[in-house]
């Protein structure tokens, strides 16, 4: 999450105080993400000093509560490239769940179908958490509906990877295919690794 | 207060070589209020373990007990009435009969039951008023959504005084907006003290029980934590 492109957004709506901006960032994004004052204000130093906002008064160097800033045209552009500019999701990420299935596998005596359920299991009570919340709050609060719908989903992919993967073990538990060692590295040449 | 409880349940079909056992010492509880989930993938005994819980099939060994009456010493005519009165099905293909109404499908239940008509029918506009679906009442199944077949099928399960509500897959032929619903009744069925279990392969759907149990090759091999409450989430260590 972009701090910086969330500030633009909030002060395209007009000029607006820190401590308000603050408010509002948490209240959009269901108060899922929490931010300090700190971050508000070394962020609006950083896109004034690149000329994204505008402060009240220029001449004072005091970013006090009763500061205002509005956007920039320049502010308003980068905004708009912002919000069309598609996320990386092109490369995979390095999956820490991935790559401890992976390993689990190469691990003699290890009981994979054990440590998959460990974490399936883990995930189900994340899940469980964000469903009550969801049936609590969610249907009121929008952007809390969408935050909370957009983990459901992330975490339900992730138990479906889980289920898939364990079919897989049991398809190659009663097939075994040819040893493929090294399947790490090759897979990291062939699509690249973000790092 | 216990309403369902599975004690020990195996289940065996076939013999000798073909001998293929569905079930192995399942033991379960589910109290008034409760809402139990059971996940696991396709073959891994989870409809086997409905069946056997709403008196449909009987286990190989073990015991089912609803609100603490074992069913293996009921008769034939004890157990069909347990099905009228106490248990509610739900599943995956709705199961409405096409000839009848949407309020005439709820009503059945309390019909065969020997309600009087007119007495079943009231129930059962009851029973539709509190999923929505009043306006509904004198539409054939044919006429209606997925989803909305699928609440009717749910206020057919809750109909009367029932008491144990078992679902199968309860939304798998929907879309996620419709399967929420259906969740959100189940889930609300429940808080009217309904004890559940809905079986799934679904982590979404099985995300609204209070607990989830993990079937695997027809054993129970894991079940979730009490849930902690939803602030462990909101308040992700940082202070602002």
């Amino acid at each position: 999450m972009s701090v910086r492109h969330a500030l633009l957004a909030l002060l395209s709506e007009g000029p607006k105080y820190g401590l308000q901006l603050r408010e509002e960032f948490e209240a959009r994004t269901g108060e899922v993400w929490p931010l300090n004052v700190g971050q508000v204000y070394t962020t609006l130093q950083r896109l004034e000093r690149d000329g994204l906002v505008e402060s009240d008064d220029d001449d004072d160097g005091d970013a006090g509560p009763q500061k205002g800033f509005r956007i920039t045209p320049g502010g308003a552009t980068e905004l708009a490239h912002w919000l069309r500019t598609p996320p990386d999701l092109a490369s995979p990420p390095r999956d820490e769940l991935v790559m401890k299935v992976l390993v689990a596998l190469r691990i003699p005596g290890t009981d994979v179908r054990e440590v998959i359920q460990v974490h399936r299991r883990y995930l189900v009570q994340l899940m469980q958490q964000w469903t009550r919340i969801k049936e609590a709050e969610a249907e009121s609060d929008l952007s809390l509906g969408l935050v909370v719908d957009a983990e459901l989903f992330r975490l339900d992919a992730v138990i479906r990877w889980l289920d898939a993967a364990e079919g897989r073990l049991k398809r190659a538990a009663a097939d075994p295919p040819p040893p493929a060692s090294m399947a790490l590295p090759r897979l990291r040449r062939r699509v690249g690794t973000r790092s | 207060m216990t309403v369902l409880e599975l004690r020990d349940v195996s289940k065996a079909y076939g013999q000798g070589a073909a001998r293929v056992e569905a079930l192995h010492e399942v033991s379960l509880t589910v109290a008034a209020g409760g809402m139990v989930a059971v996940m696991g993938p396709s073959g891994s005994g989870k409809s086997t373990l409905l069946t056997i819980a709403g008196s449909l099939e009987e286990p190989s060994t073990g015991e089912v007990l609803i609100d603490g009456a074992p069913l293996s010493r009921m008769s034939r005519n004890d157990k069909a009435r347990l099905r009228r009165r106490t248990v509610g099905y739900v599943f995956q293909d709705f199961n409405l009969l096409p000839g009848l109404t949407v309020a005439e499908n709820v009503a059945l239940p309390l019909e065969l039951d020997g309600m009087g008509a007119r007495k079943a029918r009231r129930a059962a506009e009851q029973a539709l008023d509190g999923l929505g679906l009043r306006d509904r009442a004198s539409r054939f199944p044919s006429e209606l959504s997925g989803g909305e077949r699928q609440r009717v099928a749910i206020a057919r399960a809750v109909v009367g005084d029932r008491r144990l509500l078992l679902a199968d897959e309860p939304s798998g032929a929907l879309d996620s907006v419709n399967a929420e619903a259906v969740m959100r009744l189940i889930h609300e069925a429940c808080k009217r003290g309904v004890a559940a279990v809905v079986v799934t392969h679904d982590a979404q759907l099985a995300s609204w029980a209070d607990r989830v149990v993990f079937l695997r090759d027809g054993r129970v091999v894991d079940q979730t934590a009490p849930l902690p409450g939803p602030e462990s989430l909101l308040t992700p260590g940082q202070t602002p």
